[in-house]
């Protein structure tokens, strides 16, 4: 079978296509003018809760937003 | 006793079933039902319709037509809305990360991963440009282009000032970086900007 052809040097140093694509959508809304980047990164927010479990128990759940909490 | 009538019925037929598979383009336009499963099933159980597989529920790709059509469809998609659907255009040229890559009616199928750069529609004689992020471009045998990013701004949106910033900032970062993802961050920050750049002046 084909051995490691030559490789995007983000997978060289670790990044999955993920990371890049999404590294590159980041800065590119980072360079829009102003109406355009506020919309985008109000489009962009992520809002959501992470609890773990241990032993059948949810511990407290984390918050983790773009939005400050009021 | 149902549940076993599947599995004694899977186990003869996929063993006898050769494993070359035929090519995506040559598959035919109509699914062809697989008579030997449905005699099988309808031996063992009469009363129940054959189950369908999911390629009978899907609708089959329309065929390559003969002659080459006059303007290539295009669906250019993005995660939170759809720019443009199914539309017919004369060319686009797409930043392939092979390079600028002009598809017309009639390409050859391709599937081409983008680098951040312009996507550029061309119809008659307008000609609509789009700075891309990254993504990802399809190219099928009927002359439908699939175009798909994560971000796709119109040059107008773009601020120069801060695409000026941006690439001072990661030329600055490339040289301190340390470790290989560090590097790689600050290279793919240099890429977007300098690509935002000749953008903004190409």
């Amino acid at each position: 079978m084909a051995s490691n052809a030559a490789v995007p040097f983000w997978r060289a140093a670790g990044m999955t296509y993920i990371t890049y694509s999404n590294i590159c959508a980041n800065l590119v809304r980072n360079c829009l003018k102003e109406p355009y980047k506020t919309e985008a990164l109000t489009r962009e927010k992520v809002h959501f809760s992470i609890a773990t479990w241990n032993d059948g128990k949810a511990e407290k759940p984390v918050l983790r937003s773009d939005t400050p909490e009021d | 006793m149902l549940r076993q009538a599947t599995r004694l019925l899977s186990r003869p037929l996929f063993s006898n079933r050769s494993c070359v598979r035929a090519f995506a383009t040559d598959v035919p336009a109509t699914p062809s039902p697989d008579t030997a499963f449905v005699e099988s099933w309808k031996k063992v159980i009469p009363n129940i319709e054959p189950p369908k597989t999911p390629s009978s529920f899907m609708s089959q790709r329309p065929p390559a037509p003969s002659t080459i059509p006059t303007k290539i469809t295009v669906n250019f998609v993005l995660p939170y809305a759809s720019e443009l659907a199914s539309k017919e255009v004369d060319m686009v040229i797409i930043p392939a990360t092979t390079g600028q890559m002009g598809v017309l009616p009639g390409h050859v199928p391709t599937i081409a991963e983008l680098k951040p750069g312009i996507l550029s529609v061309h119809e008659g004689n307008d000609v609509t440009k789009y700075f891309l992020s990254s993504g990802f471009a399809f190219v099928h045998a009927n002359s439908v282009a699939d175009i798909i990013a994560v971000e796709a701004v119109p040059i107008a949106h773009i601020d120069p000032s801060l695409v000026q910033k941006g690439l001072a900032e990661f030329t600055q970062k490339l040289s301190s970086a340390s470790t290989d993802l560090e590097k790689a961050e600050a290279q793919i920050g240099v890429d977007v900007h300098s690509a935002l750049n000749s953008a903004l002046s190409g």
